[in-house]
């Protein structure tokens, strides 16, 4: 006996409140962050990289799970837009004193935060913080557990935008630990609501889900099959732990079976173009002649990401909590 | 205590009657249905006019938080009474696990002092439930542990699993079972599947189940021409399902429950993490929940439990995958019984067997029904009476559940249990 599900993402508007998935996300949203973030672009390159639309707001970057990179983005990403922005470690401190998460929320929220940037390692956790902030305070989920990383997912699309024009004709490979991604979900979530036709998950048994069928995703175990003909090559990072046991026997064997090497990259279309969502295991599930080949826009990747963070932090910071 | 009820809808489905008459108490016992015997003088008279009086429901899995908390057991009583409930089985999953007999004397003492549903505490199969060494289960018996049970997953050891079930065998002590792999299990927070997987939940497989499934059959084989008779607690799959018929048509002693929660719900409730549906076994399919129901029509599950597990609502003020298990569930278990009658169109009578001689049938106890002569365990309700589930209108120290907030149809106004008013919402009516 369910209830009927409403997006908690949005308010009562249909405006972007809070970015926790792209699991139903409307189009239409999507599509105002790429030109959004397109309108962001120019300010990196600009001598003031910075432009006032959160000035006086405060950003809080609540990190309950390590990140170096991510959180940099999102710090560089809100202070261009003139945020005051506090980064908490919170994996070192609160947590590990025993206080609840929705306690820190609270705590955090009484010390005036407009916008809450969350990782965290179970999957949900930005939902139950977004189901309990004050109906001012924004939350943008930079991960959680193996469920999400919308940003990523977002600037994934766009860095394919921005090579490939358009969506409607493109095969997209995504290609490796699907089971334990989050940037995987969200990829696959964000190709197919901007209409990529055919969208391919490439990886052994041991790292796919159930259901993946039912995303609307093609499913291979062929890393030859996979990324025949397709126009982006998207890899994931095989995390160290993963490497060698119970999944996978060794780094080694799966870089013979689904490691991206030039001769493996033959397979896909001339002018392909290969994404990793970093931090790169180089010779494990990519060849540094591909990482840093002609195909590579895994640095651009970064660029585009600060600018759509850019994009949504800016866009759910000017929606308004209609109750 | 003489009680008449009169003009009650008498539901029992051990004798199949379901017909508006009087009941009579006296003595403990029942002491007429549909007249009173000779010289029955009653000291109270009730006119049930519109309740349905039915055997007192039996639950075969409430956690009643003692040993563990004190003062507890006397609240969660108090629940089971609102609830209807006039028998638990107590697993031994408490803190410190029912492995002494001195823990199952002091539980028992502690239920006669709260006056509430009957006790039945399952013993610990193993000493302090960790799978190495057997419990000592002849003495736990005779201080009144009608089963023994395992609680979580099957112990890793198998060669453990069949000596105790041999040495249970041995004395016929029957023994209850979670058919859970421990090792395929491992980590997972929710059914496997498409939910899962796009939630990117850690999932328990199908196979959990049913690997332990063959296992526990094939082990029980192995304890003789004559098996040791098993109770499996809480089958959730389809295919769980099907392996259980199969046991039955082989002749195995192996009765089943399941919880009412996966009599209603599915993996899709979770909907965006809604940890109030983090249960163990977790949710699972459409499919699996149809063969399930089917399973109860049919008879081939022998009891729905509450699986009731109060716990702090903080418990479940945490991310999905670190939220507390499980759900309190005494005092909805009638009204979500009577809910899945009316959506699947089960006569009540049957709907009701599963609470009540079916249960009682896996304890092999003769209460459950309303047979002249048994024991007076007696639930007076209003199946039409709607109730919100809320902090104020639950008992129980536990207001976790997936219910919170909603109205649900079928309230309980009075509990009896051996012949006495133990519980009352308010004073049922007095005849005129």
């Amino acid at each position: 006996m369910p209830d009927s599900v409403v997006n908690p993402q949005l308010n009562a508007d249909g405006e972007l409140h809070h970015l926790l998935s792209l699991d139903g996300l409307p189009r239409a949203i999507i599509e105002r962050i790429l030109l959004t973030a397109d309108s962001f672009i120019s300010v990196g390159s600009r001598e003031v990289k910075s432009v006032p639309l959160l000035r006086g707001r405060s950003v809080f970057n609540l990190f309950f799970e390590n990140s170096t990179r991510t959180r940099t983005t999102f710090e560089i990403a809100a202070k261009r837009l003139s945020a005051d922005v506090f980064n908490l470690n919170i994996a070192a401190s609160s947590a590990t004193k025993g206080e609840s998460l929705l306690d820190t929320i609270n705590n955090l929220t009484a010390m005036q935060a407009d916008l809450f940037v969350v990782r965290h390692s179970q999957g949900g956790a930005p939902h139950l913080i977004a189901s309990h902030v004050a109906p001012h305070v924004h939350v943008i989920n930079a991960g959680d557990g193996r469920h999400a990383h919308p940003t990523q997912g977002l600037l994934d699309i766009y860095t394919i935008r921005h090579y490939k024009r358009a969506f409607d004709a493109l095969s997209v490979a995504v290609v490796g630990d699907i089971l334990h991604s989050r940037v995987a979900r969200s990829d696959l979530h964000a190709l197919r609501a901007v209409g990529v036709p055919d969208v391919r998950a490439v990886g052994p048994l041991t790292l796919l889900p159930d259901g993946l069928e039912s995303l609307g995703v093609r499913v291979f175990t062929s890393l030859e099959q996979g990324i025949r003909d397709a126009d982006v090559v998207i890899m994931l990072r095989l995390q160290s732990e993963r490497m060698n046991g119970a999944l996978l026997p060794s780094a080694s064997e799966y870089f013979r079976k689904y490691g991206l090497t030039p001769e493996a990259l033959r397979a896909a279309k001339p002018d392909c173009i290969v994404m990793h969502p970093g931090p790169m295991n180089r010779g494990v599930e990519i060849d540094s002649r591909v990482a840093d080949g002609a195909h590579s826009v895994i640095l651009p990747q970064v660029t585009f990401g600060i600018a759509v963070r850019m994009a949504v932090l800016s866009i759910a910071a000017s929606s308004a909590r209609f109750q | 205590m003489r009680i008449a009820i009169e003009t009650a809808r008498l539901i029992d489905p051990a004798a199949e009657l379901d017909r508006v008459a009087g009941l009579y108490l006296a003595d403990g016992r029942i002491a007429g249905v549909g007249a009173a015997p000779a010289g029955f003088v009653a000291d109270r008279r009730i006119d049930a006019r519109g309740l349905v009086a039915a055997p007192g429901l039996i639950d075969l899995c409430a956690r009643m938080r003692e040993p563990g908390a004190d003062g507890a057991l006397r609240v969660e009583m108090r629940a089971a009474l609102a609830g209807g409930v006039t028998g638990v089985v107590c697993p031994p999953d408490t803190d410190p696990p029912l492995d002494e007999p001195g823990l199952v004397r002091m539980l028992r003492q502690r239920s006669r002092e709260a006056a509430g549903a009957r006790l039945y505490p399952l013993g610990a199969l193993t000493a302090g439930l960790k799978g190495e060494a057997l419990a000592q289960m002849c003495t736990l018996a005779e201080v009144g542990c009608v089963a023994f049970a395992q609680s979580g997953a099957l112990p890793d050891d198998r060669g453990t699993l069949l000596n105790a079930l041999r040495y249970a065998r041995t004395f016929d002590l029957p023994v209850w079972l979670r058919p859970v792999d421990a090792t395929l299990a491992a980590g997972g927070v929710a059914g496997a599947g498409a939910v899962a997987g796009r939630l990117g939940l850690p999932a328990v497989p199908a196979v959990a189940e049913t690997v332990a499934l063959h296992t526990i059959f094939e082990l029980q084989r192995a304890t003789g021409q004559r098996p040791v008779r098993v109770h499996l607690c809480r089958v959730s799959t389809a295919a769980g399902i099907e392996l259980l018929r199969a046991a039955r048509r082989e002749g195995l002693p192996v009765t089943a429950d399941v919880s009412i929660l996966h009599v209603h719900g599915v993996d899709t409730d979770v909907g965006q993490f809604d940890s109030n549906w983090r249960l163990d076994p977790p949710l699972r399919t459409q499919r699996d929940r149809a063969a399930i129901r089917a399973a109860l029509a049919d008879g081939t599950l022998d009891a729905i439990c509450s699986d009731h597990a109060p716990a702090a609502l903080e418990d479940k003020l945490l991310p999905f995958g670190e939220a507390g298990v499980g759900a309190t569930g005494l005092e909805t278990l009638l009204s979500l019984l009577l809910a899945w009658a009316q959506s699947d169109k089960v006569p009540v009578l049957r709907a009701l067997s599963t609470v009540t001689c079916g249960p009682a049938r896996v304890l092999g106890e003769d209460t459950g029904t309303l047979l002249v002569g048994r024991k007076a365990d007696v639930v007076l309700f209003d199946p039409n009476e709607t109730w919100r589930v809320n902090s104020e209108s639950l008992l129980s120290y536990g207001k976790n559940t997936p219910y919170l907030g909603r109205e649900l149809a079928g309230r309980v106004r009075a509990t009896i249990v051996g012949g006495e008013m133990r519980f009352e919402r308010a004073p049922v009516g007095a005849a005129a």
